[in-house]
C-alpha cells in the first residue's frame, strides 16, 4: 500500500547528487523514504528520550510539560534515587549475578560445543534436538517443582542458586550459538594438534578456545544482557531486599514511587544507560547474537 | 565380540571409538547435569504434580485427573485462554506489520542504515520493568501523552483498554527486532531476482510482493511459529504493568498460573496449568515440523 506513495519521486534532496546513474530512482524517492524512517526511529526512542528529560526535571515540570526537554539540568533526582533505591547494593548483586552467570555459562557451554563441533559423540545430534526443542519449553512447565526443591536445597533467596538457574536456562542458546562458531573451525586443525599427541582438553583449551573468542564475546554479552535485565527468576526466587538485582530493585522502587515521575526516571536511567551505551558500542555483536538467540 | 575374534586393528579402532565417547559425554555432562536439575527434572514432577493436590509446599495428595477436570470448567481459565488469543492476534499482525515496513525502507536507503537499524533495536534491549515503568508513565491518565491531548483515559487501570495497552507497550518494543531480522533476511535475496523482475518491468511493489516476500518467506514462517509460542508464553509485561488486572481483563495462562502457584498455594493446579500449556505448545511444533515434511515452506 506504501508502495504507491514511495513509488513517486519526492521533491526533498536528501542525498547529495552523486555518481551512478542507476541509483536515481533510489535518490528521488529517498525523501519519503527517510520520512518514514524517522518517524519509526521516534516512536521507538522517544519514550526513552522522554525519560531521558523527565529524570533532569522536578515533579512540577513534569506535570506541566512531560514530554518537552528540561530546561535546568538538575541532579537531584539521581542524587535521591541512588540512595533510596540502595542502587549501591542493587548494582552490586547485579554484577556478580552478570559475572556469575557469564563464566559459569561459558564455562558450560564452551565444553559442551566443542564436544558438539570438535568431537564424534554418538548421539550428540540428539542432545543438538534436545537444545533446541528444550527453548520453546515455557518456564511454567518446572517453576512450580524447580522453586520446592530450590527451597529444599536453601537456595531460594540466595545469588548462587538464582546464578545456577540462569547457567541452565541460558546455557542451550549458549552452546548452540558457540557450536555455530566452532563448526567454521576447520578440523585440520584440531586433528593436527591430535597426531601431536594433545588431549582433548588441551586441543578445547589451546586450539580453539584462541579461535573461537569472538563467539565467547557475543555469548558473553548477550549473557550479561540477560542477566542484568531479568525479572522473572529474580522476583520469584529472590525475596530479601538486600539481595535484590536492580531489575526487581527497581520494580519495588517504582511501586513505591509510583507518582514521582522523575526520581522513578532517574533510576530507569541508572538502569538502561549501561545497557544502551554498550549497545551502541558494540551494535554488531549484540544484534549478531540476540537474533541468532530469537531466531534458532 | 572379542579382541582375539577380530583383528587387533579393528579392536584398537573399537575402543578409540569407545574412548571419544566417554571424552565427548565427559565434556556434554556440565550441561546436562544443570539441565536436569533445573529444567528436566523439574518438569517431570510437574506431569507427577499436575495430577495431586499440592500446596506448594508440604506432602501431595494424588487426586487423579481432578485438576484437569477444574481447569475446563474454570471460566477463569476460559477467559484467560480467550486474552492469549486476542494477544496473539496483535501480537502476530502489529509487529510483524511494522517490522516488514521498517525492514524494507532500510533496505532501500544507503545512508544511515545502520544508525536507524540500532534505533529501532534499543527497545528490545531494554529491561521489561524499564519500559513498562516508561510506558506507565506516558500512558498515565493524569501525566501521560494522552492527557496532554485532552484524554484522560486510565489506559492501564479501565478493563476494556487493560489488555491492548499492554499488548502495545509489548509490540513497541518487539517491533524493531523484527524489522532487523527480516532486514538481514531481505539481504540474503538474491540480487539477480531483482534485476531479472526489473527486466520484466515489473513495479517496486511486484517486486516486493514477489521477490522480497518469497525470499524470506522461511524466515516469515519461523517468526510465525515463534509469535504463536511466544503469545501462549506471554507473562513479563502483563504481571509488571497490571498484574493480570483490573478485574482479570488482562489475565493470561501464565499469569493466572503464577498466582494459582505462589498465591493460591494451589500448586498443584498450576502444574496441570503448566502442563497444558506445553502439551499445546508441543503441538504446534509437531504441526510445523508435519508442514515443513510436506515442503511447505521452501514450495
Amino acid at each position: 500500500m506504501t508502495a504507491t506513495t514511495v513509488d513517486r519521486p519526492a521533491p526533498a534532496g536528501v542525498a547529495p547528487t552523486g555518481s551512478g546513474r542507476g541509483r536515481r530512482r533510489v535518490r528521488l524517492s529517498g525523501g519519503t523514504h527517510y520520512l518514514v524512517l524517522i518517524v519509526l526511529a521516534l516512536f521507538a526512542i522517544g519514550p526513552l528520550v522522554a525519560v531521558l528529560f523527565n529524570a533532569f526535571k522536578n515533579n512540577a515540570e513534569i506535570g506541566s510539560n512531560p514530554l518537552a526537554p528540561p530546561t535546568s539540568f538538575s541532579l537531584d533526582n539521581f542524587v535521591d534515587a541512588w540512595t533510596r533505591g540502595d542502587f549501591a547494593t542493587t548494582m552490586r548483586n547485579s554484577l556478580i549475578i552478570c559475572l556469575g552467570s557469564v563464566l559459569g555459562t561459558c564455562l558450560v557451554a564452551g565444553l559442551a560445543s566443542f564436544a558438539l563441533s570438535q568431537l564424534r559423540v554418538p548421539g550428540g545430534g540428539a542432545v543438538v534436538a534436545y537444545l533446541f526443542l528444550g527453548s520453546a519449553l515455557p518456564v511454567q512447565l518446572f517453576l512450580v517443582p524447580l522453586f520446592f526443591l530450590w527451597t529444599q536445597l536453601h537456595l531460594t533467596d540466595n545469588l548462587f542458586g538464582l546464578i545456577v538457574i540462569y547457567w541452565a536456562t541460558d546455557a542451550p542458546f549458549a552452546t548452540l550459538l558457540l557450536r555455530s562458531f566452532l563448526l567454521k573451525i576447520p578440523k585440520d586443525f584440531t586433528e593436527a594438534a591430535r597426531l601431536d599427541g594433545a588431549s582433548s582438553l588441551q586441543i578445547a583449551w589451546r586450539v580453539v578456545l584462541p579461535l573461537a573468542w569472538p563467539g565467547f564475546l557475543t555469548v558473553a554479552l548477550i549473557v550479561a544482557l540477560w542477566s542484568w535485565n531479568e525479572f522473572f527468576w529474580a522476583i520469584t526466587f529472590i525475596h530479601t531486599p538486600e539481595l535484590r538485582p536492580v531489575s526487581t530493585s527497581f520494580l519495588a522502587f517504582q511501586d513505591q514511587y509510583s507518582t514521582d515521575w522523575g526520581l522513578t526516571s532517574a533510576a530507569a536511567i541508572f538502569m538502561l544507560g549501561p545497557v544502551v551505551l554498550l549497545f551502541l558500542v558494540l551494535q554488531r555483536k549484540f544484534v549478531s547474537g540476540l537474533t541468532s538467540g530469537g531466531i534458532k | 565380540m572379542t579382541a582375539t575374534a577380530a583383528p587387533p586393528t579393528a579392536s584398537g579402532a573399537r575402543r578409540a571409538r569407545w574412548r571419544a565417547a566417554v571424552v565427548g559425554w565427559a565434556f556434554l555432562a556440565p550441561l546436562l547435569v544443570l539441565n536436569l536439575l533445573v529444567v528436566l527434572g523439574p518438569s517431570v514432577a510437574t506431569v507427577y504434580y499436575s495430577f495431586t493436590d499440592w500446596s506448594g509446599l508440604g506432602p501431595a495428595t494424588f487426586i487423579g485427573l481432578d485438576n484437569y477436570v477444574t481447569a475446563f470448567g474454570d471460566a477463569k481459565v476460559h477467559q484467560a485462554l480467550l486474552h492469549n488469543l486476542v494477544w496473539f492476534v496483535l501480537f502476530l499482525t502489529v509487529p510483524m506489520a511494522m517490522g516488514l515496513l521498517g525492514a524494507y525502507l532500510l533496505s532501500q536507503v544507503r545512508r544511515f542504515q545502520m544508525l536507524f537499524r540500532a534505533l529501532y533495536f534499543i527497545p528490545y534491549v531494554v529491561a521489561s520493568v524499564v519500559n513498562a515503568a516508561v510506558w506507565k508513565m506516558l500512558l498515565s491518565p493524569t501525566s501521560g501523552i494522552a492527557h496532554q491531548f485532552g484524554v484522560d483515559q486510565s489506559w492501564l487501570g479501565d478493563t476494556s483498554t487493560s489488555l491492548l495497552s499492554v499488548n502495545f507497550v509489548v509490540d513497541w518494543h518487539w517491533w524493531g527486532f523484527l524489522a532487523v531480522i527480516f532486514l538481514s533476511a531481505m539481504q540474503g535475496v538474491d540480487p539477480a531476482l531483482y534485476d531479472a523482475a526489473k527486466v520484466d518491468g515489473a513495479s517496486r511493489w511486484q517486486q516486493y510482493r514477489n521477490v522480497t516476500l518469497p525470499g524470506i518467506r522461511p524466515t516469515m514462517v519461523f517468526i510465525v511459529l515463534m509469535t504463536v509460542i511466544w503469545s501462549l508464553k506471554a507473562f513479563d509485561y502483563i504481571f509488571i504493568m497490571t498484574q493480570g488486572g483490573p478485574a482479570g481483563s488482562s489475565e493470561v495462562v501464565s499469569t493466572l498460573m503464577y498466582k494459582q502457584a505462589f498465591n493460591e498455594y494451589s500448586a498443584g493446579y498450576a502444574a496441570a496449568l503448566g502442563l497444558s500449556m506445553t502439551l499445546v505448545t508441543a503441538v504446534i511444533l509437531a504441526v510445523y515440523q508435519w508442514m515443513r515434511k510436506k515442503g511447505w515452506e521452501d514450495e
